[in-house]
């Protein structure tokens, strides 16, 4: 113990690191200890966009029976989840893994004594896990000060331990970070445990805070995985597989625990992290955070108010509580330390940090939604997919996040054993052994308490606590609901209050255009929601712009990508909540306060003018418990721009000043904004105001509230609420609506209100947030175009990678629209600035597609004139006067001197690399898609089908000439296209998007490359949805659904919720075809980098970064224009962090979005793209005139449109499309050329030959600058920069090549064959590649029925059964995992507990999530209940199950499925084809059942039918579903259904049908199609 | 916004014209403008295009789809502001300009372009009707003086703009009365001239002053409107014809279609001419087959011409232009005016060898065929053919303007004889002398004149001021 010695170098230290932190922001990682092998922050690479998710599970014994068995059993079960982790370059490097247990007294205490150390009664020592530093002076250093840390704290240091490990297997860049492993021994100085615990919290945290300040010269970690009394984690850089061999301790026969928690770590990154492996302290989490930023601010918020009653003093000791550059889930951990460690139980707050869906359930109780709602005010949710596994070594439990998007299956052994785990057949247990099998339902906890010795269920803990405290009273007392409470009198109307402004003044001032009113406010007035626009954004950014732009229009809204679904706010609006809490929020620890806080409530955050008014007179009706004040956020016009930072500082003040003086519902407010007086952006005012009352703690005591001129559309309400605003009152725009010529602009105001909700929902929803609460503070933007000295002064924490404008240009802007607004400008006298960003307008804004660039680029193309089409280029390429994009304004260095242009590689070469973009046959015509197809196909370039499947006979190579028609069908074609010998309209590249449109084995079969769509420039984060009327017979019978009834693609695909779940679909898709590579669509925003690296561990072989600016065929118009950031960015985030993680090499790398010309083609390869994507364009070569009406069906040229008549417009020819790609090449060379490249290949990633333009001088653009996108990252030569390598799938090791081999004599003589193999969850995608040899030999007609009969016993891996093919049955003895049946397109699936299970069929779980999504065709039988979203989007396929979880049916456009017991909720949501036969047992299945699409009818007797009803399937109900029924019973034997056909004819009643009011109508339609026909 | 599908319900509507045996007899206006319920179905069959090509057609930039729509919702009022936010003087435009807004409308691809024009047309006659055409009075004076030399169509536009701002314009015309060509080149039974002295009344009121009869170079000199005035726009046309030097170029009955037009245009306007030229009972013969030769047509026709034959050099244009390759750009093809429907006969490929004279007097027209190879034009042998013409009108276009202006100026020329200015500053090499239309861009359309007027106005206010609020 050198503690004296080493004390003052600490303090030396300290003070250094200090001095040292100003200039370092970013967290451990960073601050003071170095290491080589993690990236710090460079270029656009941020360390803080990593992401994980993980496979978790844990072994516990109910009665607390200490065993080694459960530890082993833990590792056991580790090693099953291997295949849910990843891997990085090198294959022994893994992502982390760890195990979390009860401490082994008898264990250490062996341990202690061998190193003369003493240890007290087991619960009055601790053990603490720490990662050390390798060196010597540095260990010494930290440990000294561990050990003036206890002795400070009052505790008894009792000494240290060695960790002995054996690393000689794990790989070499984990080896280089290795800590070195040492346990601290600590004992107590009191009896009480709990407050032992506390001490011990702040002990470690203490620790933490003095580390991070010293400055260490070595290179080796510090991290304290674990300090308890009652737990102790060992974890670390490893393979899950390893975790056991590294640590010896864990082989100890006397390491004993009931509980094992393990988790296996699946990060975006190769980084070795030794301490971001879990489990944490009291949780292991698979999923992610998606609200953390905002819970981190509040949380820091709340810092100064919070008081606890157990803590005491040492409450501020733990401050920072969380700090910077941690995962979302130490983050999560920290709190929940926090709050327990103030004196809530584990379940409690785990219930306030992620509480289910209570206000839109109507089946809770009224206690539990009471106690839900008391907390709400308490704790935002910590919202996103999850589940946590959690424990304190009393008791362990798990919960999952509202929306279910994480599975967790469990079961239940006769001997007390309970197993969850991410996945089924981790552990075997003997089937007679297991009482109970069940899944962890979404929003609910399964908890054991150890010392009970049982099983609290969900109802039985959370009624408990319900009961606990008058929570119903209390709210009761409390609250206010602003809706409830009387409108003041006084004058509403603005006009009135502002006698003197003149409306379009005022509206200029505030930067309204013409184009706000009629594309944005009018379509909201109107339909009660935001308009669609279509064709991307080719305007200008706003920071290029040479008009002043609103601030607002400088963020980005950032959106979930691969690692966190977005979520259907529509479909699942169960989950989603607008509900806001205006003013001071209560203590969080207040665990035992009597007294509870008032809470104003307000059902959504967008007050109408009433009702801001009743704020400003809360205190007269609440009794002056609430005291609000308006501050004024306008200043003298005369003090011009210069005037702006003091007018912002003097705001803040202020309302610091009113804070403290007792107010606590802060207004601020523009409505003074008159010719003398500028108002401050309010977003400016909100943020610096918000921020000001976070760092002076004074935030949580107020409410914030925004009166602004400014807001009118959804992205501005979504920033408001980003950065502080509990809510908004947008007076301007009701007075605008007031003047607006409609009936009743009351009804206008009402439905402008609902439209931004509704937009709130959707911009809250792409990232995957559902409640408003969560959302509000929470950041989730990106900035382009603004300087980060400004944006970390005002919007601190928002990333701004290519710096622009500051508080200067930002007043400049605000002045410049004040000046005009008021000025005599003649244009803007009687008028509002004419916009141009929705639809060119001549003083509007610039755009790339004018009259001139489309005319030129068309005649050039059909003349095959180069010259003019580099007339064409010229016009997009120089930006040196109207600046438009990023690349504009970069300048191309030379290599070396120019070379001849006959040196230079050759066209046809280059446009190899070519592919035309996503789009779908159904938002173009059929003769624009094949068009396309021909014309790449001719080049050798790749086209894309989109989302919508492709007709087969596109699928043929032409012997001879033909056309199009004669192809196709004369019926199908309206406008004739000739072809020649040896043109073929297969689309190369195979989408498949969420909506998993006509996504069959022969589909994907006949694909080169297989595209998983994760997002779309145009819309990232949100689905897509195909109007009726453009659903014409083809199109229907290509995507398997009802002609006239319109598709929903959801915005998340149901089988990817986590990085983990896309890699499993990539293995799918790769058995599905194993020639085709696999492709991920991606979209950039800060961060990408990270999912592309991910993406590229899940074994893409193919990556699309595609621009925010991509077209679309509808979208809503706040989508096109702000989410997602300019493709250079993106790209080139994606290029240097797949150099960094040694990964580029083994993917092609893609970029699209607004791609025009060579020179595009060369900056893009230059930052790093392998290929190149190009949508527009060659639509516009097709005859596309930007009409922006694709979602109308008006298409006037035939090319977006399915109407026949305007489809003869149609005037496309695959000649012209094949002229503009080597046009594009063309000029690619002579760029290459000109700066001396001969090779195409040497462009790629060469951003030192990239700057920026010298000489553009405009008052915005000079703050621009560019240095991360052109950063190069520093890697050893050998560190590939393009594509050179390629992936390994790992199919060799796959059952279906045994399978394949096996059914040899079916597939090469149609005879039949049956096989008979065991199974486990290791053998994932089962069926998949077999069924691939079905399609490619027989395409969709597949084999005779039970061609292939396999029968399998056991429990099988993920997606088992995917896209089976007709003529395959597969028969499952055992249960299944998520995905059974994931595509399934004519096969059979039956799956049935083993005979010697004791439970009950409809009582026990069988197969998991997402099952029979996407199906098409084929049938399935499950003798056992499925788990959340079973048959979402199934297409024509039938299904048998005896019970299942929420979302059942969503989006269900075809086939049959029957429900033999219980349903979650929000059955049939977006439902509009097929139909659903519910076993309705309790009589509450339209409780549970969304009826927003769909009516609930009878089973009528088949007798009984009218003769001319029109029927699904073409038969009476009761045939249907008795011929199902029976078939269950001859497939699985089911108990259950034999039942009901014993007592058919009452049973028959309890039958309910559930029928799509579309689909009804559409049959309808179709059966008197036929009688005319007939008559 | 019109209505999303109502080009696929409604035709186009072309305006309708007075029978030719009513019109012929006179000289007034014989296109009916569209009723309200017509123009509200061509504004419907407007699409609000994403990128409205008709907008960069239409020489000043008129907002098209916006008072389309406005048509269609029956807004008027609100139309007419639009129009005018571009357009100084849409009652020219709308009868007179050829419309390249409708080559460049999209509907034109593949169908009938929207009738953008005879929009136009209904909604400043409706203005005119309900008094919304008002004078915009300038609220302060600059104490700036600026000349405006020339009245035509560019010369009125910068003068009205410039004034609007607060400058003193005045407006400098050679003739007896205000307008240019648009006065006397272009016959009332295309526009009557009430258009012109109503829009005079209103930039009279505006603070425009002018002064007719001012012949730079006669009885004013440039220095002397140099002295008078801060700046000094030139929008003195192109008036100098391309003349035809055949044999009998100086024969009585040969002369340039606006020493015929001009005197017409005088008489209905109440003139005594008592040496008009008139086409009564000749044979007359137009050389040229663009508007002006249109205008002679229709003019000889009203005299009571015999016959009337128009020639033109080049080949006949196709019926239909191939729009894959031209549009939304003004194509070459096949037109037929309103002047051609009241009689004449025409012939494309057609060259003059020769004006036979009697007695001095013009009695026939020797010609021949051509024909056009590479750009070349070569006389077809065994063509040759003689008409008889008693009056032989020459329409061939202008060549430059009149360079005794320029001259007087000093203003630098460019290779046509042009002045030499830019389309951003209009600055010609003359301290403060600027120059806009025909004069700086050649022989064009009116539309065009108006364009350049207009931004002249910005520039001038612009190096008056330092800055300007004017569009350009």
């Amino acid at each position: 113990m050198a503690s004296e010695l080493s004390n003052p170098i600490a303090q030396v230290n300290i003070q250094a690191a200090l001095e040292n932190s100003a200039s370092n922001q970013f967290g451990i990682s960073d601050l003071g200890i170095a290491n080589p092998s993690k990236p710090n922050k460079q270029g656009l690479y941020n360390p803080s966009n990593e992401h994980d998710a993980c496979g978790v599970g844990f072994v516990a014994h109910i009665k607390g029976k200490k065993s080694h068995d459960i530890v082993q059993k833990g590792l056991q079960l580790l090693t099953n989840l291997t295949h849910r982790g990843a891997t990085g370059y090198d294959p022994k490097l893994g992502d982390g893994a760890g195990l979390l247990m009860q401490m082994p007294d008898a264990f250490m205490r062996k341990e202690a004594a061998n190193l003369n150390i003493q240890l007290p009664v087991a619960g009055e020592y601790a053990v603490g896990n720490v990662f050390l530093p390798q060196a010597d002076n540095s260990r010494e250093l930290v440990e000294s000060l561990i050990e003036d840390i206890i002795h400070e704290e009052g505790q008894t240091l009792l000494g240290w331990r060695k960790v002995p490990v054996n690393n000689s297997n794990i790989a070499q860049a984990a080896r280089d970070t290795e800590p070195n492993m040492r346990q601290v021994f600590i004992a107590s100085t009191n009896k009480d445990q709990d407050a032992f615990e506390r001490k011990l919290f702040v002990i470690r945290k203490r620790i933490e805070h003095a580390v991070a300040k010293l400055i260490l010269k070595d290179n080796a970690a510090f991290y304290i995985p674990s300090l308890s009394s009652r737990t102790i984690v060992y974890k670390g850089m490893l393979l899950a597989n390893e975790v056991g061999v590294y640590y010896l301790d864990l082989n100890d026969e006397t390491v004993v625990s009931a509980l094992a928690l393990v988790h296996q770590r699946f990060s975006t990154n190769t980084f070795p992290a030794w301490d971001l492996a879990h489990p944490f302290r009291m949780i292991a989490h698979n999923g992610e955070i998606n609200t953390v930023q905002g819970n981190v601010n509040w949380m820091a918020a709340r810092h100064a108010t919070m008081r606890s009653a157990l803590l005491g003093e040492d409450l501020e000791k733990l401050w920072p509580l969380i700090v910077d550059g941690q995962s979302d889930s130490a983050c999560f951990d920290n709190c929940l330390e926090l709050l327990v460690a103030g004196g809530f139980s584990l379940p409690h707050a785990m219930m306030m940090l992620i509480p289910e869906a209570w206000s839109g359930n109507s089946l809770m109780d009224e206690e539990r939604r009471a106690f839900y709602e008391y907390h709400a005010a308490l704790m935002e949710p910590w919202d996103g997919p999850a589940a946590v596994a959690f424990t304190d070594g009393r008791m362990i439990g798990a919960t999952l996040d509202r929306n279910g998007l994480r599975p967790a299956r469990y079961l239940v052994t006769d001997d007390d054993l309970v197993m969850m785990a991410s996945e089924m057949g981790v552990l075997n247990f003997p089937q007679e052994k297991i009482v109970k099998k069940w899944r962890l339902e979404p929003g609910k906890m399964l908890l054991i308490d150890m010392e009970q010795g049982r099983i609290i269920d969900d109802a039985e803990v959370k009624k408990a606590l319900a009961v606990a405290k008058p929570y119903k009273q209390w709210i009761e007392k409390t609250r206010y609901f602003l809706s409830d409470m009387p409108k003041v009198g006084g004058v509403i109307e603005i006009a009135a209050s502002m006698p003197q402004v003149d409306l379009l003044d005022i509206q200029q001032a505030f930067g309204y255009t013409q184009e706000d009113i009629k594309f944005v406010m009018l379509p909201m007035v109107q339909n009660g929601e935001e308009a669609s626009g279509s064709m991307g954004n080719d305007a200008a950014l706003p920071v290029l712009s040479v008009k002043p732009k609103l601030i607002y229009n400088y963020f980005k809204q950032l959106f979930a990508q691969v690692t966190n679904p977005p979520i259907d706010p529509i479909r699942e609006e169960l989950v989603m909540s607008l509900v806001t809490f205006i003013g001071p929020k209560p203590n969080l620890l207040g665990v035992d306060e009597t007294e509870p806080a008032l809470r104003l409530e307000a059902s959504q955050p967008v007050l109408m003018l009433d009702e801001l008014e009743q704020l400003k007179a809360i205190a007269l009706l609440t009794q002056n418990q609430y005291k609000s004040l308006v501050l004024d956020i306008t200043y003298a016009a005369s003090l011009g721009k210069a005037g702006m930072a003091t007018a912002v500082a003097s705001i803040a003040h202020a309302a610091q000043k009113a804070v403290q003086d007792g107010f606590n519902i802060i207004i601020l407010s523009d409505r003074n904004a008159s010719e003398s007086r500028l108002a401050i952006p309010a977003l400016l005012a909100c943020s610096a105001t918000h921020l000001h009352l976070v760092k002076t703690g004074l935030r949580t005591s107020t409410g914030l509230v925004v009166d602004t001129g400014s807001a009118r559309e959804v992205h501005h309400f979504a920033l408001l609420a980003g950065y502080g605003a509990e809510a908004v009152c947008p007076w301007l725009a009701f007075e605008t609506i007031s003047h607006l010529s409609i009936k009743d602009s009351k009804e206008g105001a009402k439905k402008f209100v609902k439209a931004i909700g509704k937009g709130l929902y959707k911009v809250m929803s792409k990232m995957g947030i559902s409640t408003y609460q969560s959302y509000c503070g929470a950041h989730i933007f990106e900035a382009v175009g603004l300087n980060s000295a400004f944006v970390e002064k005002y919007f601190t924490g928002t990333t701004t990678n290519i710096e622009g404008i500051s508080l200067d240009q930002v007043a400049e802007e605000a002045v410049r629209m004040h000046t005009t607004a008021f000025g005599e400008d003649p244009v803007l006298a009687n008028s509002l600035e004419a916009g141009g960003e929705y639809a060119f307008r001549i003083r509007g804004e610039e755009h790339m597609w004018t009259p001139d660039s489309i005319a030129k680029l068309q005649h050039a193309t059909r003349t095959n004139q180069y010259d003019t089409y580099k007339e064409y280029a010229k016009l997009i390429n120089d930006q040196s006067r109207r600046h438009m994009t990023l690349r504009g304004l970069f300048e191309i260095k030379s290599v070396g001197n120019a070379i001849p242009l006959d040196s230079v590689e050759s066209a046809k070469e280059i446009v190899k690399r070519f592919a035309t973009g996503a789009m779908s046959l159904g938002s173009i015509s059929t003769e624009a898609h094949a068009t396309l197809a021909i014309a790449m196909n001719r080049i050798g370039g790749k086209s894309n089908t989109g989302e919508g499947g492709e007709d087969a006979k596109r699928f043929i190579t032409l012997s001879s000439d033909s056309s199009m028609a004669k192809v196709i069908g004369e019926d199908v074609i309206v406008k004739d296209i000739p072809l020649k010998s040896g043109d073929s309209m297969r689309s190369k590249i195979k989408q498949v998007a969420s909506g998993r449109f006509g996504v069959t084995a022969e589909y994907l079969a006949s694909a080169d490359q297989i595209q998983i769509k994760m997002a779309q420039g145009a819309k990232p984060g949100e689905g897509g949805q195909l109007p009726g009327h453009k659903v014409s017979e083809y199109i229907a019978k290509l995507r398997f659904s009802v002609p006239g009834v319109g598709l929903i693609s959801p915005p998340p695909h149901h089988d990817i919720y986590s990085i983990e779940d896309l890699a499993q679909l990539i293995h799918d898709l790769k058995n599905a075809n194993p020639k085709a590579s696999i492709s991920v669509k991606l979209v950039s925003e800060s961060g990408v980098g990270t999912v592309a690296a991910g993406v590229a561990k899940a074994k893409s072989d193919h990556i699309v970064i595609a621009g925010h600016d991509g077209g679309t065929g509808a979208s809503p118009i706040s989508s096109v224009k702000h989410a997602g950031t300019p493709w250079e960015l993106g790209l080139s985030e994606t290029q240097q962090t797949l150099v960094l993680n040694q990964l580029r090499g083994r993917v092609v790398v893609q970029v699209d979005g607004q791609i025009k010309t060579g020179r595009d083609v060369v900056v893009g390869a230059l930052l790093g793209a392998d290929e190149f994507g190009f949508a527009t364009a060659p639509l516009v070569v097709e005859g596309c005139i930007m009409m922006r009406k694709c979602h109308l069906n008006t298409c006037p040229v035939g090319v977006a449109t399915q109407d026949p008549e305007l489809r003869k417009r149609f005037t496309g020819q695959p000649e012209h499309v094949v002229n503009y790609f080597f046009f594009v090449a063309e000029e690619v060379r002579e760029l290459m050329a000109s700066i001396g490249v001969a090779k195409f290949d040497d462009l790629i990633g060469r951003v030192d030959l990239l700057d920026m333009q010298a000489g553009i001088d405009h008052w915005k653009i000079s703050g621009l600058d560019f240095s991360k996108i052109f950063h190069l990252p520093e890697m050893p030569a050998h560190v590939s920069r393009k594509n050179n390598d390629v992936q390994d799938h790992g199919l060799a090791h796959a059952m279906d090549n045994k399978l394949i081999a096996l059914a040899q004599s079916a597939l090469e003589q149609g005879q039949k064959v049956v096989i008979d193999l065991p199974i486990s969850n290791t053998n994932r995608t089962v069926g998949t590649m077999l069924s691939n040899q079905v399609a490619t030999r027989f395409g969709s007609v597949g084999l005779p029925n039970d061609s292939i009969c396999i029968n399998f016993t056991g429990t099988s891996g993920q997606s088992f059964a995917a896209f089976l093919a007709q003529g395959i049955s597969f028969t499952l003895t055992g249960e299944g995992n998520d995905y059974v049946g994931k595509g399934l397109c004519g096969g059979r699936i039956v799956i049935m507990p083993p005979s010697n299970f004791r439970g009950l069929s409809h009582e026990n779980i069988i197969v998991g999530n997402t099952v029979m999504y996407g199906a098409t065709t084929g049938e399935s039988y499950f003798s056992g209940v499925a788990g959340e979203r079973f048959c979402v989007r199934n297409s024509g396929a039938s299904a048998v199950v005896e019970g299942v979880g929420n979302h059942g049916c969503e989006y269900m456009t075809g086939g049959t499925v029957v429900v033999l017991g219980l349903t979650g909720q929000n059955f049939a949501a977006g439902m509009s084809g097929g139909v659903a036969y519910i076993y309705d047992e309790d009589g509450l299945f339209s409780k549970r059942c969304n009826m927003g699409m769909v009516s609930l009818e009878s089973v009528e007797q088949s007798d009984m039918v009218a003769k001319n009803t029109v029927q699904h399937l073409n038969q009476p109900d009761e045939v249907t579903l008795l011929a199902l029924i029976n078939n269950h019973v001859k497939y699985t034997s089911s108990e259950r259904a034999k039942a009901l056909l014993a007592d058919w004819n009452n049973m028959r009643l309890k039958f309910v049908k559930v029928m799509p009011n579309e689909y009804k109508r559409a049959l309808i339609e179709l059966a008197e199609d036929k009688v005319l026909v007939a008559a | 916004m019109g209505k999303a599908t109502g080009f696929l319900e409604y035709e186009r509507l072309a305006e309708a014209n007075l029978p030719v045996q009513n019109r012929v007899k006179n000289y007034k206006e014989f296109v009916l403008h569209l009723s309200d319920d017509q123009s509200r179905q061509q504004g419907a069959r407007c699409m609000d295009c994403g990128i409205p090509f008709c907008m960069t057609g239409c020489p000043v930039n008129n907002i098209i789809p916006d008072w389309n729509d406005l048509v269609y919702k029956q807004d008027w009022r609100a139309a007419i502001d639009v129009l005018h936010s571009t357009n100084n003087f849409p009652e020219f435009t709308g009868r007179i300009c050829p419309a390249p807004c409708e080559a460049a409308c999209t509907l034109n691809i593949n169908d009938d372009a929207v009738g953008i024009k005879s929009i136009e047309h209904a909604i400043i006659d409706k203005a005119w009707e309900n008094d919304w055409v008002t004078p915009q009075i300038s609220s302060h004076k600059t104490g700036k003086k600026v000349a405006v030399v020339g009245s035509g169509p560019a010369g009125l536009a910068t003068a009205q703009q410039l004034a609007r701002v607060g400058h003193t314009v005045v407006v400098l015309e050679k003739n007896d009365r205000i307008g240019g060509l648009l006065r006397y080149g272009i016959p009332d039974f295309k526009m009557e001239k009430t258009h012109i002295d109503r829009r005079m009344t209103q930039m009279v009121a505006e603070g425009v002053e002018f002064r007719v009869n001012q012949h730079v170079g006669q009885n004013v000199t440039g220095d002397e409107i140099l002295a008078e005035f801060d700046a000094v726009v030139l929008a003195g046309g192109a008036e100098q014809p391309r003349d035809l030097n055949v044999p009998g170029r100086n024969l009585d009955g040969v002369m340039f279609a606006m020493d015929f037009l001009t005197p017409q245009n005088k008489v209905v306007a109440g003139d005594n001419m008592p040496n008009q030229v008139l086409a009564t009972n000749k044979n007359v013969v137009v050389i040229g087959g663009g508007d002006t030769g249109s205008d002679c047509v229709g003019t000889s026709n009203r005299h009571g011409a015999l016959a009337i034959t128009q020639f033109e050099l080049m080949p006949q244009p196709p019926e239909k232009e191939n729009k894959e390759l031209v549009w939304p750009n003004w194509p070459l093809k096949m037109r037929t005016s309103s002047s051609h429907e009241e009689g004449a006969s025409r012939d494309w490929s057609i060259t003059t060898k020769e004006f036979v004279g009697e007695d001095g007097k013009l009695v026939a027209l020797k010609g021949t065929k051509v024909e056009w190879k590479d750009g070349k034009m070569l006389e077809v042998p065994g063509t040759e053919f003689v008409i008889k013409a008693d009056l032989v009108l020459l329409a061939m276009g202008f060549v430059s303007p009149v360079q005794k202006l320029l001259e007087a100026f000093g203003v630098e020329k460019d290779h046509r004889g042009n002045a030499k200015a830019n389309t951003e500053s209009y600055a010609t090499s003359s301290a403060k002398v600027f120059a806009a239309g025909d004069i700086r861009r050649g022989q064009s359309l009116v539309v065009w004149a108006i364009r350049e007027g207009r931004q002249a106005a910005r520039a001038v206010d612009e190096f008056l001021m330092g800055a300007s609020t004017l569009p350009r």
